[in-house]
């Protein structure tokens, strides 16, 4: 079937649907994802590769976290501020998450307003986007100060397992410098969107490649991945 | 037939992704040094890896010096001796093997077999080659810091490899961890771009199940590399923080010079769990190139077909995915439950199945081939006998009862060099010496190729084979002198003198490689493109050595699998993939 739709392509009939389409595009010569562009093949895989190191993390966390003898601090009571007399527990830790949820928000308007070609209002939305990632970066600065001030080491603290704050400052730590990252990323290509690059398809300083609007995209998929890890980083480790 | 007019290329499928321009050189350093071009990067990446293997090549000498003849050399004490071995491993396995698959033969064989013109991204591309290079030279200093390198076994096992009875503990364990996450880096970008390059960037007509078998080794090792590195990326972090910040992940409570040290409540297990699902991967990583490039090798110069194509594409994924679930049989001494055993023992054993299937296509191949003893061809049956007699011990010691007595014998030892070092070795020099001509333009020397041969593949023979002996006997591995024990026989000792008389021999060979490798670039006879009539893509280049851009003005186009060897009624007794059908294709017919 591969053959036929090879040596005659004047004859080849729409995609086929579902597994069909499937079939015939990894049996096909070229691409094996029709209408995906290298760099978005790139970001996926790579992405791929990050889950299986924050699984890793998370996975080693939670083997710790099961296996001690000793009591093990609750996330409610460390994690809660005392706000206008009110002591309320995970609040900063919802901030943040909210914070965070929001700018994949942003970041999805701007991959929008990208496609269209909107200048002005891309750059802006990813401003926004790594403004919001900058605050949640700050908000964890805060946590991990106060933590720090209230005796957690990466090798002991006052409350019970001395894992809780190795795994604490390790998987926090490697997910605020992916945002961290991914902040440096904005700012770097709001300023290229900004300055009209994709539109007149300047090249690259290191790669000397064509610049496109894509790349807001490919960005948008890391932004999107490291909120989503988030979530999970929420879950285990704040809501456990 | 001939009078039939036909254009096939205009029948061909029409380009889905338009020409990426190129990054052109404009001065000698990024042309030759800070090079964006695969096939530069290619050899910079097989150079590297070669000098440090070397290195790794000079302390197995050492090694064996010290167990051929105990108390002779009085320059090798027992925390050297230890941090011989982990560095052999260390090096061999990855900065070797590893970066020499994958970033020597991928680089330089993808972009050409699958017709693009380079990586799809040679910027990063270049950056994954020089993040290598930093990685070897840190993985280097460590012979020159205070306290030398790590002695903890290529394992790393916690808690001694942190602690101060193991040698390198001050910064040999630092440095190492901090290489093999370099490493990891360096390679995760290269290998995003062969992955990528596979899936996106083939030329017209080049389908999955048109590619030549050694890319879709590479492939698949790629794919399993960027999933395998990651629990070692992890494991390293981790055990960098137990050493330097005194956390405690994988430090259960101890006492060290009878004081109590800091650490308490980690998972010593916990660390083979990662370290070994990252590490049994790492294996079939080395193996799987190994497996397409020697069924590539055997097809050209067995001019025949490869026997079974689908099935050994299928064979190779296959083992990729079967490779995740048997992490835990190296794990059988560590108190796992015993239940665990029967399962990863299960799993072990079924994966001998896509394996065999492998070894009997081969052979099948072969059979009634029209066999040509060159060097790459007798390094390829060189490889299959290795693989043969390692994957049978595998079968040993994949099973709980018989690897339990078995466990940290020299046995061990033999069967791991027999299967994962000897075999891709071999597969190695067949292939440095099949694709020399390619990269160079000129022969290798045929005489010194089968000195090398035979040299390299009696010897080692002679060094593993008596190895499994010692093993049986109970002989400990990672010991730096056995001594007298009731249970060794003298004859050990004469047997272990004459394995290290090998060991030499074998090494001496190596040097009149590298030798013929030096004078063949200047005096070797001139290859001409396509000496060993192949029909891949990578012979049918405009020029050798290939030119920036591989292919001129128009990429090839692709009409054929990559094993028309011997067809009845051709004029040659090969057909190049690109070589258009005299007639239009009949539904139906093969690939």
């Amino acid at each position: 079937m591969a053959e036929t739709l090879l040596t005659n392509p004047g004859a080849s009939p729409a995609p086929a649907a579902g597994l069909r389409g499937f079939a015939d595009d990894w049996s096909s010569d070229q691409r094996a994802f029709k209408n995906v562009s290298w760099g978005k093949a790139m970001m996926w895989i790579f992405l791929l590769s990050d889950t299986f190191i924050f699984s890793c993390f998370l996975l080693s966390y939670m083997t710790a976290r099961m296996s001690t003898t000793v009591p093990w601090p609750n996330p409610s009571e460390v994690f809660a501020l005392t706000i206008g007399g009110h002591h309320i527990p995970l609040i900063l830790i919802a901030i943040m998450t909210f914070v965070l949820i929001s700018s994949s928000g942003t970041m999805a308007m701007a991959v929008n307003f990208g496609y269209r070609r909107d200048r002005v209002k891309t750059a802006v939305l990813m401003l926004v986007t790594a403004a919001l990632g900058a605050t949640f970066v700050g908000m964890q600065a805060f946590e991990w100060t106060k933590l720090i001030m209230e005796g957690v080491r990466p090798w002991e603290n006052p409350w019970g397992a001395a894992q809780f704050g190795s795994s604490f400052f390790m998987i926090t730590g490697f997910h605020g410098t992916h945002v961290t990252f991914g902040v440096i990323f904005l700012i770097a290509i709001a300023r290229k969107v900004w300055r009209g690059d994709f539109d007149v398809e300047r090249r690259g300083f290191f790669t000397s490649r064509k610049g496109h609007y894509e790349i807001v995209e490919i960005m948008g998929l890391y932004w999107h991945f490291v909120d989503l890890v988030w979530v999970f980083i929420f879950a285990f480790f704040y809501l456990w | 037939m001939v009078d039939v007019p036909y254009d096939a290329r205009a029948d061909a499928p029409p380009a889905e992704v338009p020409e990426v321009e190129l990054y052109h050189p404009r001065s000698w350093w990024t042309q030759y040094v800070f090079s964006q071009d695969a096939k530069v990067i290619a050899i910079q990446y097989s150079l590297t890896a070669s000098a440090i293997g070397l290195v790794a090549l000079v302390l197995s000498w050492l090694m064996r010096l010290q167990l051929g003849f105990p108390g002779t050399f009085s320059f090798i004490d027992a925390s050297q001796y230890l941090q011989f071995i982990t560095m052999h491993g260390m090096i061999m396995v990855i900065y070797l093997l590893t970066a020499l698959f994958l970033g020597g033969f991928g680089n330089y064989l993808i972009p050409l077999m699958v017709g693009a013109r380079d990586m799809v991204f040679p910027y990063v591309n270049m950056l994954s080659y020089w993040i290598y290079l930093l990685a070897v030279l840190v993985l280097a200093s460590t012979f020159f810091v205070p306290g030398g390198p790590t002695g903890a076994g290529w394992t790393l096992y916690p808690p001694q490899a942190v602690l101060s009875g193991t040698p390198g503990q001050d910064w040999g364990i630092v440095l190492m961890l901090v290489s093999l996450i370099l490493f990891i880096i360096g390679f995760t970008m290269g290998g995003l771009n062969y992955v990528v390059t596979v899936l996106q960037a083939r030329t017209r007509g080049m389908t999955l199940m048109r590619m030549p078998l050694t890319v879709w080794g590479i492939f698949t090792a790629t794919v399993m590399a960027l999933l395998a590195f990651p629990a070692l990326f992890v494991a390293s972090v981790m055990m960098l923080f137990d050493r330097l910040l005194g956390t405690s992940f994988f430090m259960p409570a101890l006492v060290e010079m009878g004081q109590q040290m800091k650490y308490g409540g980690g998972s010593p297990i916990l660390f083979q769990h990662l370290f070994w699902f990252f590490g049994h991967p790492e294996v079939y990583i080395v193996a799987l190139p190994a497996f397409g490039i020697v069924s590539d090798l055997i097809s050209t110069h067995a001019r025949k077909n490869i026997f079974g194509y689908r099935m050994m594409v299928w064979a190779i994924v296959g083992i990729g995915a079967l490779s995740f679930v048997v992490w835990a049989h190296h794990m059988y001494v560590s108190g796992m439950h015993p239940k665990f055993g029967f399962f990863f023992a299960t799993t072990t054993l079924i994966i001998a199945i896509p394996t065999a299937i492998k070894v009997y296509n081969w052979v099948l191949t072969l059979w009634r081939g029209d066999i040509h003893l060159t060097v790459p061809m007798l390094f390829a049956l060189g490889f299959i006998i290795t693989f043969v007699n390692g994957g049978l011990t595998g079968l040993f010691l994949g099973n709980v009862v018989v690897d339990v007595p078995l466990s940290d014998t020299m046995f061990v030892v033999a069967h791991f060099h027999m299967v994962m070092g000897v075999a891709p070795i071999m597969v190695v020099l067949g292939a440095i010496y099949h694709w020399y001509p390619k990269v160079t333009g000129r022969m290798l020397d045929d005489w010194m190729g089968k000195f090398h041969f035979w040299v390299t593949f009696l010897g080692a023979y002679l060094i593993f084979f008596p190895m499994h002996y010692i093993g049986l006997l109970g002989v400990p591995r990672r010991y730096h002198d056995i001594g007298e024990a009731a249970f060794i026989p003298s004859s050990t000792h004469t047997l272990n003198a004459f394995i290290t008389v090998m060991a030499l021999i074998v090494g001496f060979a190596q040097m009149v490689f590298l030798f013929n490798l030096v004078w063949s670039l200047f005096k070797g006879r001139p290859s001409g493109g396509n000496p060993w009539r192949a029909t891949t893509l990578e012979w049918q280049t405009p020029e050798t050595p290939p030119g920036h851009g591989n292919w001129g003005k128009e990429l090839p186009v692709v009409y054929r699998w990559a094993y028309d060897y011997s067809v009845p009624g051709a004029a040659q007794d090969f057909i190049p993939q690109n070589q258009p059908r005299a007639t239009p294709a009949v539904q139906g017919a093969a690939p």
